[in-house]
């Protein structure tokens, strides 16, 4: 059996239903994500952009999440309650389909990094509105899975190249470091 | 490097079609600020008073405000500058919402149009790429259609487009330009947008807006943020609903239209319905804006939420705020449903929503007591609603009657004759105001309706309570917290102030308090207008978390230069004085400076000479209200005072 951790759960709370559309997330994410902290301010390079159609009723911040190389083989679009939504709309990715999520000169992709050193995201304490709240729980992990497929592979190895040669090798590159 | 502004317009003249970006000198910043100081500076300067608002000289500026971009809260204002067509005097409406922002993002803290497009176009914006595009496939459509259109075509739903209807195509004279739930409407610059052939203004921007000094910025806009959750929380106890809390009054959200119902004027605004507010109408009320009402909306980087977007069944959605929801309900004497109905209509048309449906009512009072007939208005239907619709629709196109009544109430009555003048009896300065008819001077509200050069006493009045609080008590417990004050002597005037007895209206406050509470309302206003604040968080409310101490240290920290309270009430008397200054050349004067004669039953004439007398020292104007040669040059406007005395406006002495 493997070791029991802690692991924190950041987790974002999104009641669309609450949400004004006034993009005081994107504003406050972009200013503290700027270099020097707050020295400037561009939506464009937010983290988390509110989409947003009042006409068709349609609020939803959605944030940058994992950056991919690749896009999807295919794309969805969702209707929700009548009101269609965007390509890829609840997608967090940085992906080639499309430009949300990456800096608009660089290109380079962006990710929500909950504002690491805050209390709380500042997303979520400009949002006065409550559309965005924020929970912490903490949640055990076994990290056995983790080993377990460590040493899946290990195996796999040690049967194809034996285990003294992996040691080697394991100790040269530990010399490299 | 330029700080809170990006030191850039851009100026498109329509005649030959050619786009310049232009570096902006950071002295006029330090001058005049920005928004509404820089766009009057401009105007100042290549619009001579002999230029007619229609002509191709005419300027129409599109201005963010200095401090638009950063992270102010709800400062997101656009402040539109041109020669109006309805007074010939300067126009500076504004507006909301998410365009003033985008420009800058986009680069760019004005644009300024010159000259007439042959065709009707359109202006695309995407930081460096600028285009000039054909929009004769717009033509007709309604404004909140067209920036759909605009969107699509484009490909760019994030693109902010500000666009006229038909009203402003056809040049009426209060015409608006309308931006999703915020319109720039007053003075009639949607009509000037359409004399040049300007469509629309989209505008997509992905650039950065600096701060000169970051952490002392964002410590100030926290502090703002606080005070909106503290001020959210404590409402101000003994004043009506919808002015003691922030933001523009809530009226999307209130039910109760007891007090404006019962207090404003009907029909043409003639006709005070005491008692008509009842538990029935309320029920279809709330039910009628409760079903049409899907979601209470906010402008940029503002948690309030003044506006709405709504929905009638079988007909667009669109979005309103603030006193829009009852002018038409009130005009046509009908109720809540047909406003929100008609108002749709004349939201895509791009009409303003006080002065059209006092226009209407002013029609169908002319008809009714046989002023305009039949054979003026042929097909003029017999049902009260129906003729609502059909004039709003004649207005728009210029059609028959409707090209007459396009000019608003003040020119369609010299056209008219008949003794129709006397029908046109809500103007000030040839402009409809707010239906309030009230009895006794207010001398403080005198001197506002007076002399304030918006036209408009929503964009004058704010701060200070509109009439004294009954006991002292409540008066002292008001007080208490009032650290929005310039000056603790303000704290005073309220005190003494009374409801009845010496101390109360038309006598109390006395003129000199009344030029110093007068001058502090403006004041905030101003500074608003320059920096693109919305004044829901700033000059209109009691007790807002925009005020003259912090403002001083935003501009510092923001924008990066030097600021004081002093120096910041400096560069605002500047810029008003220069208004001012405009209007003047442009004939304005002493005879023009009243409120609707009929707007106080109980008038006072040695009184009013006496406040108007007092004000214009207090302003250093003479007694034609002309800003004097010591005032300007004291202001840095010397060349102001010049061009006066070379016109014979000022002597030399």
């Amino acid at each position: 059996m493997g070791e029991k951790t802690k692991k924190v759960i950041k987790t974002i709370k999104v009641d669309v239903d609450k949400c004004n559309g006034c993009r005081a997330c994107e504003v406050v994410c972009s200013a503290f994500h700027a270099t020097p902290k707050y020295s400037s301010n561009n939506p464009g390079r937010a983290r988390i952009r509110v989409l947003h159609d009042p006409l068709r009723d349609i609020y939803v911040p959605v944030y940058a999440g994992e950056y991919v190389a690749a896009e999807c083989m295919g794309r969805d679009k969702y209707v929700i309650d009548g009101k269609e939504y965007e390509e890829c709309a609840f997608c967090r990715a940085s992906c080639p389909s499309r430009d949300a999520f990456k800096e608009p000169d660089s290109g380079l992709p962006l990710k929500c990094d909950m504002c690491e050193g805050e209390e709380e995201p500042l997303c979520v304490k400009w949002c006065l509105a409550d559309a965005l709240t924020y929970e912490e729980r903490e949640e055990e992990i076994e990290e056995q899975e983790e080993i377990e497929e460590l040493e899946i592979g290990l195996e796999a190895l040690a049967e194809k190249f034996g285990l003294d040669k992996i040691m080697d090798t394991v100790v040269r590159m530990s010399n490299k470091e | 490097m330029r700080y809170a502004e990006t030191g850039f317009n851009l100026e498109i003249d329509l005649s030959r079609g050619s786009i310049e970006r232009v570096e902006t000198d950071p002295r006029d910043t330090e001058l005049y600020l920005g928004g509404l100081g820089t766009n009057t500076k401009i105007l100042w300067d290549r619009v001579p008073p002999e230029v007619e608002p229609f002509s191709p000289d005419n300027l129409l500026i599109f201005s963010a405000g200095l401090l638009c971009g950063t992270p102010a809260i709800g400062c997101n204002r656009t402040i539109v500058s041109t020669i109006s067509p309805q007074t010939l005097l300067m126009a500076f409406s504004m507006m909301g919402g998410f365009w003033a922002p985008e420009l800058k993002y986009a680069g760019y803290d004005k644009i300024i149009f010159r000259g007439k497009s042959p065709d009707l176009v359109y202006l695309w914006i995407h930081n460096d790429q600028v285009e000039i595009r054909d929009a004769s496939h717009l033509a007709g459509k309604g404004a909140i259609e067209t920036a759909e259109l605009i969107k699509q075509e484009l490909q760019e739903p994030r693109a902010q487009v500000a666009a006229i209807g038909l009203a402003g195509e056809n040049r009426v004279y209060f015409a608006s330009i309308e931006q999703g739930r915020s319109s720039a409407s007053r003075g009639g610059i949607g009509a000037v947008m359409g004399d040049k052939g300007i469509k629309a203004i989209a505008v997509r921007g992905t650039r950065d807006i600096n701060v000169a000094r970051p952490d002392e910025y964002m410590e100030l806009c926290n502090e703002v943020m606080d005070y909106i959750k503290w001020r959210n929380e404590h409402p101000i106890p003994g004043v009506m609903p919808i002015l003691a809390g922030l933001g523009s009054p809530q009226e999307m959200a209130v039910h109760d239209e007891k007090w404006h119902t019962e207090n404003f004027m009907w029909g043409n605004s003639r006709l005070r319905r005491k008692g008509f507010w009842n538990e029935e109408i309320e029920k279809q009320w709330t039910q009628t804006l409760e079903s049409a009402r899907k979601r209470l909306i906010s402008c940029y980087n503002c948690p309030m939420k003044c506006g709405a977007t709504l929905t009638l069944p079988g007909l667009p959605t669109y979005m309103m705020k603030c006193f829009s929801k009852l002018t038409y309900t009130m005009a046509a004497m009908s109720d809540l449903e047909f406003g929100l109905r008609i108002a749709q209509r004349a939201t895509e048309y791009g009409v303003d929503g006080y002065s059209t449906p006092q226009v209407m009512a002013f029609a169908v009072e002319l008809y009714e007591d046989g002023i305009l007939t039949d054979e003026d208005m042929p097909g003029f239907p017999a049902d009260n609603e129906e003729r609502f619709y059909w004039l709003l629709d004649k207005i728009v196109r210029r059609e028959g009657i409707g090209n007459v009544l396009a000019d608003g109430t003040y020119w369609a009555a010299k056209t008219i004759g008949k003794g129709a003048e006397e029908y046109a009896h809500n103007t000030i300065k040839k402009h409809e105001q707010l239906p309030l008819k009230l009895s006794m001077l207010n001398p403080i509200y005198f001197l506002m309706y007076s002399t304030g050069e918006k036209i408009n006493i929503t964009q004058i009045e704010g701060q200070f309570p509109q009439a004294p609080f009954p006991k002292r008590e409540q008066r002292e417990e008001f007080v208490k917290d009032w650290f929005q004050v310039p000056d603790d002597r303000f704290k005073q005037y309220f005190l003494d102030w009374e409801p009845r007895g010496e101390k109360s209206i038309p006598f109390y406050p006395t003129p000199r308090m009344c030029c110093d509470i007068v001058d502090w309302q403006e004041r905030m206003h101003y500074i608003d207008d320059a920096l693109g604040m919305c004044a829901g968080l700033s000059s209109f409310p009691l007790k807002p978390p925009y005020h003259i101490h912090n403002y001083p240290k935003f501009i510092s920290a923001g924008a990066g230069i030097d600021m004081d309270e002093e120096k910041l009430t400096q560069a605002t008397k500047r810029y008003r004085t220069l208004v001012r200054a405009v209007n003047i050349r442009r004939g304005m004067r002493r005879k023009d400076e009243k409120p609707p004669q009929d707007h106080w039953k109980k008038r006072f004439p040695e009184l009013e000479k006496e406040l108007l007398d007092t004000y214009y020292e207090y302003k250093g104007w003479n007694e034609e209200g002309i800003p004097t040669k010591e005032t300007l040059n004291a202001l840095d406007l010397d060349y102001v005072a010049e061009d006066f005395i070379g016109r014979g406006i000022l002597k030399d002495e």
